[in-house]
């Protein structure tokens, strides 16, 4: 599926998840967010950025882990992303949506 | 801004009864996954289940080997001495592998996720608990009554466990 993301025409799966990373900017970013009802904080993108790198290690995304990331806690997650934290931040981060369910 | 109403599960209101671990995480699962999904949850401890959110208790709480089909063992066999702590050592065991917390770390994942957690009034009175002798992150002692008035809205579901 394709969707017209910031004036670019990105590939996305039927959930709206970016399914190639390299089309991942900051505006696509942005956009993603704002359908989202999140406006985009230096917090928030501290979050992203550590979403994406723990995803490049192909660490598994869970929220407890990310409670002890020191990057954010649950309490906080939640404020950011008040909908769905992991699924939305990930959406946002352009990464795939976690199958955990902890 | 109320969005339209389209059947979707807005709130997860769950009693939990009983006290062995296999009920304790299922529950806790099933209120944590409403809240990643950005559904309310909210947790009624009831009987057994109080031993749940009971500081002295919660840390020791068992699997069920007896009237468990699930284990698969006879239930001989399942009412051995040792057998409960077994079973419960090596369940724990696996849930570490899968990254699942104990039963502390759960309740405290839970309140910062914005889960509410009640204990029954009823069962706090016929066991003879104070509400100092609970986990410290319970919203309150309440009736049943009160239970259903949180669940009152569009889009909640109950479940019994």
């Amino acid at each position: 599926m394709e969707k017209m993301i910031a004036g670019k025409t990105i590939a996305v799966n039927e959930e709206g998840y970016l399914t190639d990373f390299n089309q991942w900017d900051r505006n696509v970013a942005e956009e993603i967010a704002k359908e989202n009802e999140v406006e985009m904080s230096d917090k928030h993108w501290k979050v992203i950025e550590y979403l994406q790198k723990e995803h490049q290690n192909q660490v598994p995304l869970s929220i407890r882990k990310i409670g002890k990331s020191n990057v954010v806690d649950i309490k906080e997650f939640y404020e950011l992303f008040p909908n769905g934290p992991l699924k939305i931040s990930t959406k946002i981060a352009g990464i795939p949506k976690p199958a955990s369910c902890l | 801004m109320e969005k339209e109403f389209n059947g979707e599960i807005r709130k997860m209101m769950i009693i939990l009864s009983k006290a062995t671990l296999e009920n304790v995480y299922a529950a806790f699962v099933l209120a944590n996954g409403a809240r990643m999904e950005g559904i309310q949850a909210e947790i009624f401890f009831t009987f057994f289940g109080l031993e749940a959110v009971h500081k002295k208790k919660l840390e020791h709480l068992h699997v069920a080997t007896v009237g468990n089909p699930a284990m698969h063992m006879p239930t001989m066999l399942g009412g051995l001495p040792g057998m409960e702590a077994l079973a419960t050592t090596m369940m724990k065991k696996e849930m570490e592998k899968i990254d699942m917390p104990d039963i502390h770390e759960f309740l405290d994942i839970l309140v910062a996720s914005g889960v509410k957690l009640w204990a029954c009034r009823l069962a706090m009175d016929m066991f003879h608990y104070k509400k100092e002798d609970m986990y410290e992150g319970l919203s309150d002692v309440i009736t049943v009554g009160d239970f259903y008035k949180q669940g009152s809205g569009l889009g909640t579901h109950m479940l019994f466990v």
